[in-house]
């Protein structure tokens, strides 16, 4: 009876929910569409980084420095040509030209190394929790396989990059959230209540966007002592990240609330006596959500973008920390990537990663404003 | 005009003071102090420590002092021209730095008007051809150089020069310039040596300028002063170039001032992975080594010139919007 009552009262049947608006807004949005489910794969891929990952990221092989990438065959002809599904790669064997001890890999077509879908490999534990033994894809035996290649140290480049996908993208997650709680902060004051620490607060604002991000990341990081561990580490590159990043944020904030502060519901919500922190979450918060969550998505790939910088140059993550930015070090001169191209790939991730989330963020953006207009 | 220009200067001392206030803080970030690690580097190497002359340092330094007392010696030292040691170059940081300085200013500048002098006329295309095949790729490259970081780029064209054309691409000067004194043929050589460094830098403002310069002609494009402009028989380029540019123009000015600071960030990457003989690699090894004097006046500087590369900016916004000017 009570679904039948809720489906005739007109005030029902004619709403849906601003979330509602919002998806069927951003979903007419291709690219943004496109980069929700590129960012959602890459999450999935950091949350259970070592069921994708073939074989420990920091394993290293001696007899297979700088190994090239191989592709995986799906099917192989048995003696009497009948083709069978057998995931497969072919190997690759060393040699050193005897004259100018150069090393080069050719295909061996008669060894193989097969591939199994949710094959065995080293024990685990799933998100920390499961304990699993189960890869996504595993090799046969002890045989090792190289999707992306191998560094010089023979290490796997593929479960490397997938290892780091964890790292990059966190950096990005928990340095934002940590940034929107100082952003909505100091934002949210300076909009609700103007006056002398809106002005102060704009300034220091002004003053730390006037300054070069990079050298200034650069020399707060270089403070933190070497000998810290590398989950210490990764949380004050996170905060260093925070506290230069958070100034956007602050500007969102701070802007839509002086545009929400004269809107008549906030007005009424005043005048009834609702004290402050009651008119900020339960009255203007809401309205706010929306704008705070696109630009969450804008932020997050400017410091993924600024954790790969630093660790490139040696004063973010360092090893055996795997990151996306450590990863690329390794492509840093110029003999390692002549001989070795596929040192890049992380970089390709990486540009993947900010791509995506730079779509999202405008789609969100676009999808959240209630007053966007069709342009072009 | 005058006046707004007097004012807009006053506003930036703050805004230096700030900025020699952060890079004193981070001089002093790293545990121990300036002597304790030069003691250290002087043991480390086999040699005696000179108590007299660390006490010297000492005093010199003020280490003993209080935090802001410190500051105040260390600012008051630079405004004369005292920027303090490098231990790890055994020379005065002022004599260190002075070049590479010059070095970066040139390299911000030629970046600043690339990005001029390319967003301006390729967002004025892509927004009065929007939606022909030049605008999609223009926004496809715009997307590309946003994304990609800019040392990613920097390293794909080493690997490509290096690779298939066997040329260098790193450095500012060919070697037999490199030590020569100044002459037409090595400002030349410079220039040609600018290129690749300024478009790898420039490119993701640039990117993001076309898309501002854009969305603001596309916002006047279809106006009616534009129909009756055009109805009244005004040549499509005359009428284009003295009205909806003219106005698009001004958000853009604006925010040509915040793409000073991203031009310096972004060149500290490059610089290093070009090998240019720029502040940034030199900033960055004496940051790896805790050489935090010549660290922190390589940051000092470039925080200083980020600010008043932002100054001119808004100058510049003065002189083209009178509406700033008389407010």
């Amino acid at each position: 009876m009570q679904t039948e009552a809720k489906v005739l009262d007109p005030r029902i049947t004619a709403s849906a929910s601003q979330w509602r608006l919002i998806w069927g807004r951003f979903r007419k949005h291709k690219l943004a569409m496109a980069g929700l489910v590129i960012v959602t794969l890459l999450y999935l891929v950091a949350a259970f980084a070592e069921f994708f990952q073939p074989f420990d990221p920091n394993s290293t092989a001696s007899q297979d420095v700088y190994h090239p990438p191989q592709a995986i065959r799906f099917f192989e002809a048995d003696g009497a040509g009948n083709w069978s599904f057998r995931p497969h790669v072919i190997d690759m064997v060393l040699t050193r030209d005897p004259l100018t001890l150069t090393a080069s890999y050719a295909e061996d077509p008669d060894a193989k190394t097969y591939i199994h879908v949710l094959g065995y490999g080293e024990p685990y534990r799933l998100a920390g929790l499961i304990p699993m033994q189960h890869k996504l894809i595993a090799a046969e035996g002890d045989g090792r396989f190289y999707l992306f290649g191998a560094d010089r140290m023979g290490r796997d480049l593929f479960s490397r990059t997938v290892s780091g996908t964890r790292i990059s993208m966190s950096i990005g997650l928990i340095g934002v959230a940590m940034s929107l709680v100082l952003g909505m902060l100091v934002g949210g004051v300076a909009g609700y209540f103007a006056g002398w620490f809106d002005r102060v607060s704009s300034r220091v604002i002004e003053l730390i966007m006037a300054m070069p991000t990079i050298p200034i990341w650069l020399g707060l990081s270089a403070a933190i002592p070497a000998n810290w561990d590398p989950m210490t580490r990764y949380f004050a590159i996170t905060v260093i990240l925070s506290l230069v990043g958070w100034t956007e944020l602050a500007r969102v904030v701070r802007g839509r609330f002086f545009a929400l502060k004269t809107e008549d519901f906030v007005v009424a919500a005043r005048l009834d006596g609702a004290r402050p922190l009651r008119v900020i979450f339960r009255h203007m918060m809401p309205s706010l959500a929306s704008h705070i969550i696109a630009s969450v998505s804008l932020a997050i790939p400017v410091m993924i973008l600024a954790e790969t910088s630093l660790s490139f140059l040696g004063l973010g993550l360092l090893p055996p920390s795997v990151s996306w930015g450590v990863l690329l070090k390794e492509a840093q001169n110029i003999r390692a990537i002549a001989t070795a191209p596929w040192l890049f790939i992380p970089g390709i991730f990486v540009a993947l990663a900010v791509l995506s989330l730079n779509f999202l963020g405008d789609g969100l953006r676009d999808a959240a404003d209630p007053y966007a207009q069709e342009r072009g | 005009m005058l006046a707004y220009i007097l004012r807009r200067t006053l506003w930036s001392i703050p805004f230096l003071i700030g900025a020699s206030f952060l890079a004193f803080v981070i001089i002093q970030a790293p545990p121990g102090d300036y002597l304790t690690t030069y003691a250290a580097k002087l043991e480390a190497a086999g040699q005696s420590v000179d108590t007299a002359r660390l006490n010297s340092l000492r005093d010199r330094f003020g280490l003993d002092e209080p935090f802001i007392a410190q500051y105040w010696k260390w600012i008051t030292n630079i405004l004369r021209g005292d920027f303090g040691m490098s231990f790890e170059w055994q020379q005065p940081v002022a004599d260190l730095v002075g070049e590479r300085m010059l070095f970066s200013i040139i390299l911000a500048l030629s970046t600043i008007l690339f990005t001029w002098a390319v967003a301006l006329p390729v967002g004025v295309y892509s927004a009065i051809r929007k939606y022909t095949a030049g605008d999609y790729v223009v926004t496809v490259i715009g997307f590309i150089g946003l994304a990609t970081p800019n040392f990613l780029v920097a390293l794909t064209l080493m690997y490509f020069g290096v690779v298939y054309l066997g040329a260098d691409v790193t450095g500012l000067f060919s070697p037999q310039y490199a030590t020569a004194p100044w002459s037409w043929a090595k400002l030349l050589d410079l220039l040609s040596h600018l290129v690749i460094p300024v478009v790898i830098i420039g490119m993701s403002s640039t990117a993001s300028l076309i898309r501002i310069m854009r969305a603001n002609l596309l916002d006047e494009l279809y106006k009616p002063y534009v129909t009756t402009a055009r109805a009244k028989g005004l040549g499509e380029l005359k009428l284009l170039l003295k009205y909806p540019v003219r106005l698009a123009l001004n958000p853009f000015v604006s925010t040509i001032g915040w793409a000073f600071p991203q031009i310096i960030s972004g060149s500290t990457i490059v610089a290093f992975v070009l090998s240019l003989p720029t502040a940034d690699p030199l900033m960055l090894q004496a940051l790896m080594s805790q050489d935090m004097y010549l660290a922190g006046a390589f940051i000092l500087l470039l925080c200083i010139l980020s600010i008043v590369g932002m100054l001119v900016s808004d100058i510049l916004l003065a002189v083209v919007d009178p509406r700033i000017r008389y407010n």
